[in-house]
């Protein structure tokens, strides 16, 4: 037996047994060492046959790979065994709390506003605002409610001059009027905002929040308004049909005027939109009035369209099951909480209006 | 309105079921607001008489009274009306009624140790008026009625419509009926009312003064002398009780039951209380007199005011006067019959804030063809009730009513409406609603009825025509999804994006009033204008936020009375500088109290502070797009802020419009509302004032490069004045060249041991790389000694060696 074969045996055996870190590392300098086994046998290699030279030190070679794999394979075996045992004495209770995450959250409104703006979008609406304190001609006047009409005694005005010249808007028609001042046929706008009401008890808040739409083009008529708030009521309720009534009603800014009801039902103390016997109010509407088209420099003969007012709050009510109107305004910590959205739930009409 | 199946009736042939005609009335505009079954519960409301009153032994403004309800049953009522007293008639209710106003069921009660069996009734707790002091009192007619039922028995029930305000004609039965009747409810039954022949002369005098802004335009009236004024027959009454009216004597009643049945307002004088003649005019300042409300009511100049010679009658239109109102024993009677304007009643009324049923009728618009038939039909019902003779009507005029013409292009209803009627049913329908129909070619040549004040042009004609046809007959026209305009404008984005990214961040969103305390708004005023409303709906809510930290803090407060001790909310909406238009902008607003890590077991709790809000204002404007590098803060900020602890952000150092404030509100502030908490802090972005680019945020991103030579760190302390800030040491190393330094942070601030008085250290690290070439130590050592340099000239400041 070669000497090359002896220290391979006795070395592979040796390995072999359970060693620490120390005893290999041991065995590591008794052959690579500066007179280790294997560091002796490569100093022979010039004093050996040349004919023999060459398989002697392949062989060399080979034993040295084989051995020194041993070694670091033996080597990671044991720090990985160790390291296992230090990290057994690391093991924390993992049912302890995490740190804390603090999240925010959108106000219903907020997030109603949204949705009904990405319903509109679909079908062509832009969103148009106005300010909150509006002159008394855009808010009534050029609205075709002259002064001493007793429309006006629909609508309780907050005045912040003596002679009622300045106020703060009753709704958000007066963005109507801005809007086609501003610009020329055809508009196809929504005008969501604040709006106010000298009203308060219950059901009424003297602050609140509409969105009013519009569209006046070439040959707009009643069955456009029609097929347009149907399709919005459906897409914001998220259902596929929807029992709605048009009653005639009377505004003084557009004729014919009509008051839109939708059919719900009451089940188990939860409002179930869209069927049933009952009607709900949830909009006023109608064909934009010439006088208001003349008031804004529009040409009637020309141009003719629809206008309608939503209440937003009242929407949000419906859609998220929210009882008191007042409490949207009252900042409780706890209802914000519950009634808030995710600001993440960016309402999309590919991912939904809602979760 | 309130009106009942059977009274309409009266002018309507139809087989149909109330059930028809409540939907036949809301879809023709005149919504059914509510349906009111008066027949089983009214029957509860029984004729009694208080045969004895106590003094209630434990309270001294109860009584305790002996009320006999009939069939010899003695009631024990505890009653708090002062006019209650022996032998009063009055109206009993049971336990088990329920009272019409307020909707509650009564019950056996013990009122201060007494039980008391039911409840005697005022007429506003019946519904049948305002009168709300004391409990109602009958006539002596009712004797006779003790035990029986006060209200009628009646099979109709109370249908309260809501009437809009461009349909006076509505407010009277026969109108309802008319549109009713057009819509193929029946028919409408002909109650043409003959003319009054008399040969006796109408001697009372009536003038309508010809001065400006006179109210009355048109002044009919008729006498009618020797009456026996009494309590109405019962036909009579039963109506006006059907509809919650209460019946006061024949000649009242008969006025309000004209007005009530045909929409003609009247009035009844007592002649022989009228001094000479009756005189229409404007009133002079200072007038006064005392209305049938028994409320005195001063005058301004210009109310039309109906008067004789020695003063004021009444107001024309709104109420009369009890001077020369009817009583029992009136024997000779004026009854008026007149045309007021609209205008000139709703001005008056809202000066004086009176609302009466005329009132209400004339400021619509009431048909001024409609005087002589008034006078008619009333004239005759008190002959045949209280006897006496009639004279000749008088009609004094100042205007003539012309009547109102409209040429109608059928064409107009498909155009608007999207539907086709035929032109003949068209005609069938407006001639079923009053007007006159001929035909003109192809137009339509409309008389409009005089009862319709709000027709005058094409398109009223429109609504008529789908109102009656149906709403139901609109088709639906499908949307088309096409969009020509982007959805949002770039204001719009950015507050959508600001909304969502401050959410983000922690804060629940809240939304409140736009007008606030004036007490809380004057400490977050700063310098700018108190906005008042002058009709807040409380004194709290007198004043237009300037801040909206005004409310923000209110609710916080309360929250914080909830128990909540760590709280963040914001806000995003306007604050207002000026009563006018547009002098508004929209600020973000949030604010956070309390404390970070409140018992946690893994981090050490601390007070939120500034650099909180710091952070939460520059992380939402990088959020937004601007470059945080380019930011300037410096601490001048407005008054509510805490001095020494709040910043101003500007979006780049030309400083411009501020961007932001941010920092510790005031603690007197904190004090002066006795709020507690450990600490509060807030912020306000000006979203007015952000820049808004016309580039998209794609296009202003700067060209990706970046450089994979070495990168180094050097860390520098600087000593300097106390007052030098931070940000000027980060510019001065920024401003030393652009393509070397690429960050610098500061990682340490020191002030005390070793460090001079008014002095502190500020310990900077720089991060070092170019993009050409690894730099050597030469390099660096260059850059280093220019970095101190600069940093030394530029704040005087001292590196620390």
């Amino acid at each position: 037996m070669s000497d090359l074969k002896k220290i391979k045996d006795e070395f592979f055996s040796k390995l072999s047994e359970k060693l620490d870190i120390s005893e290999i590392n041991q065995i590591k300098s008794e052959l690579f060492g500066k007179s280790g086994l294997i560091s002796t046998q490569f100093k022979k290699i010039g004093s050996i046959e040349v004919s023999e030279r060459k398989k002697f030190a392949s062989d060399l070679n080979i034993i040295k790979d084989e051995l020194q794999d041993l070694i670091s394979s033996k080597i990671n075996e044991v720090e990985s065994a160790e390291i296992n045992k230090k990290l057994e004495k690391e093991k924390i209770d993992i049912t302890l709390p995490e740190r804390s995450f603090v999240r925010g959250k959108i106000h219903p409104v907020s997030q109603t506003i949204d949705e009904i703006s990405s319903i509109f979008s679909e079908i062509g609406f832009s969103v148009e605002e106005g300010p909150d304190v509006e002159n008394e001609y855009n808010n009534f006047t050029a609205l075709n409610t002259p002064e001493n009409h007793p429309a006006r005694d629909m609508h309780d005005t907050f005045y912040l001059d003596e002679k009622k010249q300045k106020l703060l808007r009753t709704h958000t028609s007066p963005v109507q009027i801005r809007t086609m001042l501003k610009d020329k046929p055809p508009f196809k706008i929504i005008a969501p905002g604040r709006t106010y009401r000298s009203d308060s008890d219950q059901t009424h808040s003297p602050m609140f929040h509409q969105v009013e739409g519009l569209h006046i083009d070439k040959n707009i008529n009643m069955g456009h308004l029609k097929g347009c708030l149907n399709y919005f009521i459906k897409e914001f309720f998220e259902v596929d049909e929807i029992k709605m009534r048009f009653r005639p009603s009377h505004f003084p800014f557009t004729e014919p005027s009509a008051e839109v009801d939708i059919g719900y039902e009451m089940k188990d103390g939860k409002i179930i939109i869209g069927e049933g016997n009952q009607w709900l109010e949830v909009l006023g509407c109608g064909m934009v009035h010439p006088n208001v088209l003349k008031n804004v420099k529009v040409d009637p003969t020309k141009f003719q369209g629809y206008a309608f007012g939503i209440g937003i709050d009242r929407l949000a009510m419906l859609k998220y099951g929210i009882n008191d109107l007042r409490a949207f305004f009252d900042c409780d910590y706890r209802w914000l909480n519950h009634f808030g959205f995710d600001p993440l739930d960016v309402p999309t009409n590919y991912r939904g209006l809602s979760r | 309105m309130i009106i009942t199946f059977d009274w309409l009736k009266d002018h309507l042939k139809t087989n149909l079921k109330e059930k028809n005609l409540l939907e036949q009335l809301t879809n023709i505009g005149l919504e059914v607001e509510s349906v009111e079954s008066l027949s089983a519960d009214s029957q509860l409301f029984k004729v009694a008489e208080i045969i004895k009153t106590e003094k209630h032994p434990n309270a001294d403004r109860l009584k305790v009274c002996d009320v006999n309800i009939g069939k010899n049953e003695i009631k024990k009522v505890v009653c708090g009306a002062e006019n209650a007293k022996e032998g009063l008639l009055t109206i009993y209710a049971p336990p088990g009624a329920i009272i019409p106003k307020t909707k509650t069921k009564l019950v056996v009660a013990k009122i201060r140790g007494v039980t008391s069996y039911g409840m005697l009734c005022s007429e506003s707790e019946l519904n049948l008026s305002d009168e709300s002091d004391g409990i109602t009192e009958l006539t002596e007619e009712f004797r006779n009625n003790i035990g029986k039922s006060y209200f009628s028995k009646s099979k109709s029930n109370l249908i309260d419509l809501s009437i809009t305000p461009n349909r006076p004609d509505c407010l009277g039965i026969r109108g309802i009926a008319r549109d009713l009747a057009a819509s193929g409810f029946g028919k409408l039954v002909d109650l043409e009312e003959k003319k009054i022949y008399s040969k006796n002369k109408h001697t009372l005098k009536v003038k309508i003064n010809k001065e400006k802004g006179q109210g009355c335009t048109a002044f009919g009236s008729c006498l009618i002398t020797n009456v026996k004024n009494s309590e109405s027959p019962k036909w009579l009454k039963d109506k006006l009780i059907s509809i919650g009216q209460k019946p006061i004597s024949a000649i009242v009643d008969i006025t309000n039951y004209v007005m009530l049945d045909i929409n003609r307002p009247l009035h009844a004088y007592d002649v022989d209380k009228i001094e000479k003649g009756i005189i229409v005019r404007n009133s002079q300042s200072g007038e006064e007199f005392t209305a049938l409300d028994n409320k005195n009511y001063k005058l301004e100049n210009g109310m039309c005011v109906i008067s004789d010679n020695k003063g004021v009658l009444g107001l024309g239109g709104i109420i009369g006067g009890t001077r020369s109102s009817t009583e029992f024993n009136t024997k000779n009677v004026l009854l008026e019959s007149a045309y007021f304007q609209p205008g000139s009643i709703r001005d008056t009324a809202k000066k004086l804030n009176l609302d009466t049923d005329a009132k209400f009728r004339f400021e619509r618009g009431i048909d001024p063809l409609s005087i002589e038939n008034g006078l008619n039909k009333a004239a005759k019902l008190i002959k045949k009730i209280c006897g006496g003779e009639i004279s000749k009507i008088d009609i004094q005029k100042i205007e003539t009513y012309k009547t109102k013409k409209i040429t109608f292009d059928p064409n107009i209803f498909e155009k608007i409406s999207g539907f086709k009627i035929s032109l003949k049913e068209m005609i069938k329908i407006l001639e079923d609603l009053g007007f006159e129909v001929k035909k003109d070619k192809k137009r339509l040549k409309l008389t409009v009825p005089s009862w319709r004040p709000d027709i005058s042009q094409e398109v009223d004609i429109v609504e008529e025509l789908v109102r009656i046809s149906g709403y139901e007959k609109i088709k639906y026209i499908e949307p088309i999804k096409k969009r020509k305009k982007s959805t949002l404008n770039k204001f719009q984005k950015l507050f959508h994006f600001l909304q969502r990214s401050v959410a983000s961040k922690g804060y629940l969103e809240a939304i409140t009033w736009s007008f606030t305390d004036k007490r809380y708004n004057d400490y977050f005023r700063d310098k700018k204008r108190e906005i008042k409303i002058i009709n807040p709906i409380s004194s709290e809510l007198g004043v237009l936020r300037n801040s909206i930290f005004s409310n923000l803090i209110m609710h916080t407060n309360k929250n914080l009375d909830r128990g909540f001790k760590d709280l963040s909310v914001f806000e995003i909406g306007p604050i207002f500088n000026g009563s006018n238009p547009g002098e508004q902008n929209t600020v973000v607003c949030g604010l956070t109290a309390g404390k970070k890590s409140r018992l946690s077991w893994i981090e050490k709790d601390r007070n939120i502070d500034v650099f909180d809000v710091k952070r939460d204002v520059v992380q939402t404007l990088v959020e937004a797009g601007y470059d945080s590098e380019k930011f300037f803060i410096d601490s001048e900020t407005p008054n509510y802020y805490h001095p020494g602890k709040s910043g101003r952000l500007f979006l780049d150092n030309r400083k411009g419009q501020v961007a932001a404030y941010f920092g510790e509100i005031h603690p007197n502030i904190l004090k002066q509302i006795d709020m507690k908490t450990e600490s509060l802090v807030g912020f306000e972005i000006f979203m007015d004032n952000l820049r808004m680019s016309e580039k998209t945020l794609n296009d202003l991103k700067a060209e990706f490069s970046f450089s994979d030579y070495q990168k180094s760190e050097r860390d520098f302390a600087f000593i300097v004045n106390k007052e030098v800030n931070a940000q000027d040491l980060i510019v001065s190393i920024l401003s030393v060249d652009k393509s070397l330094v690429k960050d610098v942070k500061v990682f340490d601030v020191y002030e005390g041991d070793n460090i001079p008085e008014n002095q502190k250290s500020i310990a900077i690290s720089v991060t070092i790389q170019s993009s050409e070439k690894t730099l050597n130590e030469d390099d660096l050592e260059k850059i280093n000694n220019l970095i101190i340099k600069t940093v030394e000239n530029k704040t005087g400041a001292k590196i620390r060696s």
